[in-house]
């Protein structure tokens, strides 16, 4: 076992271009600095510190201050946190609810799987943010409501993907020979389809992940997601967008963050499925 | 099967999307749990209040009765009224639709070609250094947000160099050169994402033609490399590009809600977003139509397009 870990980590160390090293390399910290968000930021995220709006960086303050006078630097730290973990909660959410209906509809077909594949269809046909737009209007901002619609949103993608792998999959004699032996459905599920799916799925992962970063972020930056106090990268450029006008750069670097882990995650999948000879999981749909 | 019946076909099939559109419009708004009168009013809510929103609202009625009067109204080319002022939709909306249709249409003037250019190139030759440079190029452009291009581009044009404003007021503006001013930076920020997408799927979607047995076929006869492109792969690759297109006028809708916001764009799509803010119902619904009803027709104008682009379905036997 241990052998077989020691082999399978040699051969990923080989793998490795450049590239991907660096990718691994932003997001491992971008992860260290969301998880030890409270022990690495220099001040706290509310502490208001100079009367001043959006003073240039210096004296303490390493990317100056936003509108209110708060640090910018500690404010990035407690946005990232919150970014990551929103956008974690929404693509467990999503594959969750995406990967068992789809391997359900895959295993199960007849009319269960008519009735959920057609009901997708419907709400892909329709522009997420339209979606999102109405529930917010019904339900109102609050980070339950946005986990929930944005996961229900992305889970009818990760849906059609778990759906055509699982079709691929139970077609094929193992399934048959475990069938045959009398294995149980959940075991089935379990052992059979999501072992062999295992690498688009992962690939999928990432992709949803970025989008739910990308989709929660554009919602803050709208006024409609996480709501001030609470800041995440989204809140943070539209708090700062005034201070372009200033002169600082202050909406930048929250962009910047988010930039940097969609570009790492994205350039990650396109490494994993070219090491593992697999195919886009958008493809797939 | 005729071409026109399928076309029939395909247009009573729009027609039935555009209706469950709606059935998930009203239901996503109104439906929903939640009392939708103490929602809107938030602590302000008085027992008169409520009623009165409730009578506005028409709550009082079942849903489904709701529903049919909504879209009765709505065929009938009545949006409704705003319930944060009481200003009839039509005109609020009528005086902005022009300006989102010109952001949409000029960025889509500009993109659209764009891409396919970019994408023909790539497909060309593929895994070449200039196929390597689109493909990353987009790559990345896909993965940032549109607002981070938009920021960028506000902070170099209109901040730091001074050429552009990073606010779009029409009201005094006039003549084409003051008009594309204050569009250039929007469209501008609308075009990178909707052309990076577009890029990359008409590239794959021309590898998909050029990997074909005929176009194989022509190149082994010796047909030069142009005629190949221009003559056997271009209109079997017709139908998969516009579909491309089609299927990115979903990143146009998501792009002009927020590049209109940020760019304070007079638009339907900003009025959509202080729609959701105040939790004005009725015009939610009516710009949440507008968007998903366009969205559709133009989809199902593809798909015919691609039908008829289509020799096998043009010539049946």
């Amino acid at each position: 076992m241990v052998e077989h870990a020691a082999t399978a980590l040699r051969e990923f160390r080989r793998d490795l271009t450049p590239t991907a090293t660096l990718c691994l390399l932003i997001l491992s910290l971008i992860l260290l600095a969301a998880i030890l968000a409270p022990f690495l930021a220099p001040y706290r995220e509310g502490e208001i510190l100079t009367t001043g709006s959006f003073v240039s960086p210096g004296e303490g303050l390493l990317l100056g201050s936003d509108y209110l006078g708060r640090d910018l630097f500690s404010r990035l730290f407690y946005g990232l946190r919150l970014t990551v973990a929103v956008s974690f909660m929404i693509a467990i959410l999503a594959f969750l609810v995406g990967c068992s209906l789809g391997f359900l509809a895959a295993v199960l077909g007849g009319r269960f799987d008519m009735l959920i594949s057609r009901l997708v269809d419907a709400l892909i046909a329709f522009p997420a943010i339209m979606l999102a737009l109405i529930v917010l209007t019904a339900l109102g901002p609050s980070i339950p409501v946005l986990v929930v619609t944005i996961a229900f949103i992305d889970s009818t993608r990760v849906f059609r993907v778990a759906r055509a792998l699982g079709v691929d999959i139970v077609v094929q004699d193992y399934i048959e020979a475990a069938t045959v032996r009398g294995e149980r459905f959940g075991w089935l599920m379990w052992h059979e389809i999501l072992p062999n799916a295992l690498v688009p799925l992962a690939a999928e992962f990432g992709i949803r992940f970025t989008y739910a970063i990308l989709f929660i972020s554009a919602l803050s930056f709208l006024g409609l997601g996480v709501q001030p106090p609470q800041a995440d990268l989204g809140v943070l450029i539209r708090e700062n967008m005034q201070g372009l006008l200033y002169g600082t750069f202050s909406p930048i670097y929250p962009a910047l963050c988010i930039a940097a882990i969609t570009v790492s995650i994205n350039l990650l999948v396109d490494w994993y499925l070219r090491r593992n000879d697999a195919s886009s999981p958008e493809d797939l749909q | 099967m005729n071409i026109l019946s399928v076309i029939v076909q395909r247009l009573g099939l729009g027609i039935l999307t555009v209706l469950i559109v709606s059935i998930l419009v009203f239901v996503g708004t109104e439906i929903l749990p939640g009392d939708v009168a103490y929602a809107i009013l938030g602590q302000g809510a008085t027992p008169e209040l409520v009623a009165n929103i409730q009578e506005r609202l028409g709550l009082d009625e079942p849903a489904h009765l709701r529903y049919l009067a909504w879209l009765g109204e709505l065929l009938r080319g009545d949006l409704g009224t705003s319930l944060t002022n009481g200003a009839v939709l039509n005109d609020v909306i009528g005086e902005r639709i022009g300006n989102t249709v010109l952001l949409a249409v000029v960025t889509a003037a500009i993109a659209v070609p764009l891409s396919i250019v970019l994408g023909l190139v790539a497909s060309t030759r593929p895994d070449s250094a200039i196929d390597r440079l689109i493909s990353t190029s987009t790559l990345a452009l896909i993965s940032v947000p549109d607002f981070l291009i938009a920021v960028l581009l506000v902070s170099l044009f209109a901040v730091q160099l001074g050429w552009l404003p990073a606010i779009a007021n029409l009201n005094r503006v006039d003549g084409f050169l003051e008009y594309a001013r204050v569009l250039a930076l929007p469209v501008a920020a609308l075009s990178f994402t909707v052309m990076a997408h577009m890029a990359r799927m008409t590239r794959s979607a021309v590898l998909n033609v050029l990997t074909s047995s005929p176009i194989e076929m022509a190149i082994l006869k010796g047909v030069p490399k142009w005629r190949v492109i221009l003559v056997h792969a271009l209109p079997n690759a017709i139908a998969p590009i516009v579909n491309v297109i089609a299927l990115n006028l979903a990143y146009l809708i998501t792009g002009i809600v927020v590049i209109e916001s940020m760019f304070n764009f007079p638009g339907v799509g900003r009025l959509m977003v202080e729609g959701v803010t105040t939790r004005d119902i009725p015009l939610v619904q009516a710009a949440a139509m507008i968007f998903c009803s366009t969205y559709v027709v133009l989809n199902l104008a593809a798909d015919i397009i691609s039908l008829i682009a289509n020799p096998r379905v043009r010539h049946p036997k």
